[in-house]
C-alpha cells in the first residue's frame, strides 16, 4: 500500500491554465479573404441602423429597427407586430439550417469566418500587434517584468481594445432606437439607463471575449464546434495537412543530406506560429480548428521558399484527402457541392424562405378579436330584445389611420353600436377609425330578438373601408335568458 | 487525544487529532471569503436592526432610527396616488354633471374609477358585473326606476332610495294589499292575472278583465292606467320585459300581497362628491345610461387605445 503522501502529486492540477496564444501575422489570398469578410462584416454591423427607410408620417424611418418599446420590428419593407414573431422564428430556423448548409458543403467557414468572436478577436489581434510588434516580440513582453514600457504598453493596447469594444456596445444599442436621436441623446446623457448598461455590458463581454478569451470562447463555450462534428461529413471541406506527403519531417539541409527520406513538411513551425487557436494542425482535424485558413497562407508560403509546390496544408475533404493519398483525382467539386445532403439542406431552407415570403406577401394587415363579455352573460332589454356586449379589439397594422367597418354574420334581427353610440342610432355595421398603426379597443353591444336558442354562434367581422380585400372574422356567441317560468 | 494532532503532509493541513480505523480529518479552516461573508453580514445585521423595526416588544417592535414600516411604505403609496388623482376629482367635482359629455377624456376617467369604486361598495347588493339579482336592480339593461341620465342616477346615488330620515330621498311606498285587508286573496289573484296580461306573459281572460278594473281603482295612480310607471315616484313600467322581483305568479302575489321595500344607502354622507360622480359614470356607461332630457349627449367616446398606436 502506498502512502497518501504519495497519491497526491502536488504538482498536480484540477484545470491547465491557459496557454497564450500570440499568433503570428501572416500574408496569403485567405488573410486577404478574410479582411475583405471582417470589413464587409463589420460595415453591415455599424452602418446598418443608419440606413433610413421612408415609411410616412406614422412609422420610424429606421431601415432596420428593433422597437421594444412600441413592440415593432421593422426591417426595410416589413414590419413585424408581437403575434407575428414566429417570423423571427422563421429566420432564426433558416439560421441554423443556413449553417447546417455550410457546415456540410465548406465545414466551419462560419468559425473562420465571419463569426463576431472570430471577426473581433481578429481585429483585437491586429491591434496587439500593431502595438506590441509580432509573436516574437509579445512572447518577450509578457515574460518581462512590469516596467515603464510594459505598462504604458499594456495600457495602450487596452485602451485601444475598449476603445473598439465601446463602439461595438455602441452600436449595437442604434438598433433599439432612431439612430440619429440616440446617439445625441447618449453623449448627452439623455438616453435611457438601459442604453447605458447595455453598453457598458457589451463593452466589457467584447473587451474580455476579444482580448483575453479569445480561442477559450470557441473551445469551451460555443456549442457550435460540437454540433459540427455532427454537421460534417467526408465530403465536407475541411483543412487538412497532408501527412502522407509531410512525413516525415525534416529540415531543408537534412533532405539535402539525405535525400528521399522526408516528407515536404520542414518542421518550421509557421503553421502552429500563425494559428489564432494555438493549435497544430498537422495532429488531424480537432475541435481548436476554427478552418480560418490561416496556416495554408503560412505553408504556402514557406512551400513557396524551400521551391516545393504548394498545398501541403490544404483545404481537403477526407474523402479527397483518401483518393489523393491513394495517388487517384479529386472527385469533382461539382459533385462533392451538390449532393443529396446539401440539397435536402438547401431545399429546406428556400422552403421556409419562400414559405415566409409567401405569408409576409399575404398577410392581412387588419385584425379583429373579439370577447363575449360574460359577467353579465346577457342583459335583459325593457322591449324583450336581449343585449350581449363584446370586447373588440381591432389591429390596424397599416402606417396610416383607417376606416374600419365592423359587421356580423347573420343573427336575426340584430343590431349592434359601441359604448361610443346609442341604441337608437344602432345598425348591422359599425364604422370606428383606428389610429395609424395601433390597436384600438372598444365595447361593442349587440341586440337581437329575445327568442331564439340560448346560446347561437356567430361571427364579428372588420373590414376596411377603402378596400374590401382587407378583412379579417372572430367567431363569437350570442347568449340568451332560459326561457320559462 | 489533541494529543494525536499531527500535521498532514500532502496538504500541510493540521488533523483535528481524532482516529477512526485509520481514517483521520483535516482540520481544514474555513475560507477566508467564506468568513468575511459572515462577518460582513453580522455587521450588516447590527445596521439593520438600530435602522429598522427588529426588536419584538410586547405591543410592537422597536422602531428603528428610519422610522420605517410597512403600514407606513403603504400609506405613502396611497396618499401618493391620490395625490396624483387629485386634478382629476378636482375636474370632475367643478364639471357640470349634464357637459360631463363634452370631455370624453373626463367622462371615460370617471368611469373607470367609478368602476374600481363601485368594486368596494356596491358590489355587495348589485353584483360584481352589476347584474343585480331579485329585489336589486340590474344596471345593465336599459329599465330604469328613478332615471337613467347621468343627474338622476348621480341623485339617487347621493340621496339614496327610502332612507326614513332624510327628505330628499327616493321615496315611495307600495301599499301591502293583501296584508292590510285592502284586496282579498281572489281579487289580488285577478290583479296578478292582469299584471301578467300587461307584461305580456300571459293571454286576455276573465280574471283579467276583473283585475283591470281592481288595477284602475287601487294601482293606475301610481302605475298609470296603461301600466307603464312613474319614474317620480319609482313606479316600475309593468309593460316591459324586465321586472325586479319576478313576474311569475308566485312572486306578483307576495308583492301585492305584503308590497316590496327596497332600500339603498345614500352614499352622499359616506363618499365624497367626486367618488359618487365617479359612480354616476360608470352606472351610466354600462349600456343602459339615458340622454339627459335636456341636453343632446355628443357621442365621440373614443375608442381605447392599448398604448400601441405611435405617437
Amino acid at each position: 500500500m502506498s502512502s497518501p503522501d504519495e497519491v497526491l502529486d502536488p504538482e498536480l492540477k484540477l484545470y491547465e491554465s491557459r496557454k497564450s496564444v500570440f499568433p503570428k501575422a501572416v500574408n496569403g489570398k485567405f488573410r486577404r479573404l478574410k479582411w475583405v469578410i471582417m470589413a464587409i462584416t463589420l460595415a453591415i454591423y455599424y452602418i446598418t441602423p443608419w440606413i433610413r427607410w421612408d415609411r410616412g408620417p406614422y412609422a420610424p424611418d429606421q431601415a432596420v429597427l428593433v422597437d421594444l418599446a412600441n413592440r415593432r420590428f421593422y426591417m426595410f419593407g416589413i414590419e413585424i407586430w408581437p403575434h407575428e414573431f414566429y417570423y423571427v422564428a422563421g429566420m432564426l430556423v433558416m439560421a441554423g439550417i443556413g449553417l447546417f448548409l455550410v457546415t456540410s458543403a465548406v465545414g466551419r467557414a462560419w468559425c473562420g469566418y465571419s463569426c463576431p468572436q472570430t471577426v473581433w478577436t481578429d481585429l483585437f489581434q491586429h491591434v496587439e500587434r500593431a502595438i506590441d510588434g509580432d509573436r516574437n516580440a509579445q512572447f518577450k513582453l509578457q515574460d518581462a517584468p512590469w516596467g515603464p514600457k510594459k505598462i504604458g504598453k499594456r495600457l495602450a493596447k487596452w485602451s485601444v481594445w475598449l476603445f473598439i469594444a465601446f463602439w461595438t456596445g455602441g452600436a449595437w444599442i442604434m438598433y433599439f432606437a432612431d439612430a440619429p436621436t440616440l446617439a445625441v441623446d447618449f453623449w448627452t446623457g439623455e438616453a435611457a439607463f438601459v442604453a447605458y448598461a447595455t453598453v457598458g455590458v457589451l463593452t466589457l463581454t467584447t473587451f474580455i471575449f476579444g482580448g483575453f478569451m479569445r480561442e477559450q470562447v470557441c473551445i469551451y463555450m460555443c456549442p457550435w464546434p460540437r454540433i459540427q462534428t455532427a454537421m460534417m461529413d467526408e465530403k465536407s471541406l475541411t483543412v487538412t495537412y497532408k501527412e502522407w506527403r509531410g512525413e516525415p519531417r525534416g529540415s531543408v539541409k537534412k533532405a539535402e543530406a539525405q535525400p528521399g527520406s522526408f516528407g515536404d513538411c520542414i518542421d518550421c513551425n509557421q503553421c502552429v506560429a500563425v494559428c489564432p487557436t494555438g493549435i497544430d494542425i498537422r495532429e488531424g482535424p480537432q475541435i481548436g480548428c476554427i478552418t480560418c485558413a490561416l496556416c495554408i497562407d503560412a505553408c504556402d508560403s514557406v512551400m513557396e521558399k524551400v521551391n516545393r509546390p504548394r498545398g501541403l496544408i490544404d483545404y481537403a475533404t477526407l474523402e479527397d484527402a483518401e483518393l489523393e493519398k491513394a495517388g487517384k483525382a479529386h472527385n469533382p467539386v461539382l459533385k462533392t457541392l451538390f449532393r443529396p445532403r446539401t440539397l435536402l439542406y438547401f431545399s429546406i431552407w428556400g422552403a421556409i424562405g419562400l414559405a415566409m415570403l409567401f405569408a409576409v406577401g399575404n398577410r392581412t394587415r387588419i385584425d379583429i378579436s373579439a370577447n363575449h363579455d360574460r359577467n353579465p352573460v346577457y342583459v335583459q332589454l325593457a322591449d324583450g330584445h336581449v343585449r350581449n356586449s363584446y370586447t373588440i379589439n381591432l389591429r390596424n397594422m397599416e402606417n396610416r389611420p383607417r376606416d374600419m367597418v365592423i359587421g356580423m354574420t347573420e343573427l336575426k334581427g340584430a343590431v349592434m353600436w359601441s359604448n361610443a353610440g346609442s341604441r337608437d342610432g344602432a345598425g348591422k355595421t359599425l364604422v370606428t377609425k383606428v389610429p395609424a398603426d395601433s390597436v384600438a379597443r372598444l365595447r361593442l353591444y349587440v341586440a337581437a330578438p329575445g327568442e331564439g336558442p340560448v346560446r347561437e354562434d356567430f361571427a364579428l367581422t372588420v373590414t376596411a373601408a377603402d378596400d374590401a380585400e382587407a378583412n379579417d372574422v372572430d367567431e363569437v356567441f350570442f347568449e340568451r335568458p332560459e326561457t320559462g317560468e | 487525544m489533541s494529543e494525536n494532532k499531527r500535521v498532514d503532509k500532502p496538504t500541510g493541513t493540521e488533523t483535528v487529532g481524532h482516529e477512526w480505523d485509520g481514517i483521520e480529518e483535516l482540520d481544514t479552516p474555513m475560507p477566508r471569503w467564506w468568513l468575511w461573508t459572515l462577518y460582513a453580514t453580522i455587521i450588516w445585521a447590527i445596521g439593520y436592526v438600530i435602522l429598522y423595526p427588529a426588536i419584538p416588544m410586547i405591543h410592537s417592535a422597536s422602531e428603528g432610527l428610519l422610522g420605517w414600516s410597512s403600514r407606513g411604505e403603504y400609506a405613502q403609496a396611497v396618499s401618493a396616488r391620490e395625490r396624483e388623482l387629485e386634478p382629476i376629482r378636482q375636474a370632475l367635482v367643478s364639471t357640470d354633471i349634464r357637459k360631463l359629455h363634452g370631455s370624453p377624456e373626463l367622462m371615460q376617467q370617471a368611469v373607470e374609477g367609478g368602476r374600481s369604486a363601485f368594486k368596494v361598495h356596491c358590489v355587495q347588493c348589485h353584483g360584481s358585473g352589476a347584474a343585480g339579482s331579485a329585489g336589486y336592480p340590474n344596471l345593465n339593461d336599459d329599465d330604469w326606476l328613478w332615471g337613467g341620465d347621468l343627474e338622476a342616477i348621480e341623485y339617487t346615488l347621493i340621496h339614496g332610495i327610502r332612507n326614513p330620515d332624510h327628505e330628499q330621498t327616493r321615496f315611495s311606498q307600495m301599499p301591502a294589499f293583501g296584508r292590510d285587508g285592502i284586496l282579498q286573496p281572489t281579487e289580488i289573484q285577478d290583479l296578478v292575472s292582469h299584471v301578467r296580461v300587461l307584461a305580456g306573459r300571459e293571454k286576455q281572460s276573465a280574471a283579467a278583465t276583473r283585475g283591470a278594473m281592481l288595477f284602475e281603482a287601487n294601482c293606475a295612480i301610481c302605475h298609470g292606467s296603461d301600466g307603464t310607471g312613474d319614474r317620480t315616484q319609482g313606479a316600475p313600467n309593468l309593460t316591459d320585459a324586465i321586472s325586479l322581483y319576478g313576474l311569475d305568479r308566485a312572486s306578483l302575489t307576495n308583492t301585492i300581497t305584503n308590497s316590496r321595500y327596497g332600500v339603498m344607502p345614500r352614499w352622499g354622507q359616506r363618499l365624497d362628491s367626486a367618488t359618487i360622480r365617479m359612480l354616476a359614470a360608470y352606472v351610466y356607461s354600462l349600456g343602459g345610461g339615458e340622454k339627459l332630457p335636456a341636453l343632446e349627449a355628443t357621442a365621440t367616446t373614443p375608442v381605447e387605445s392599448d398604448g400601441d398606436e405611435q405617437s
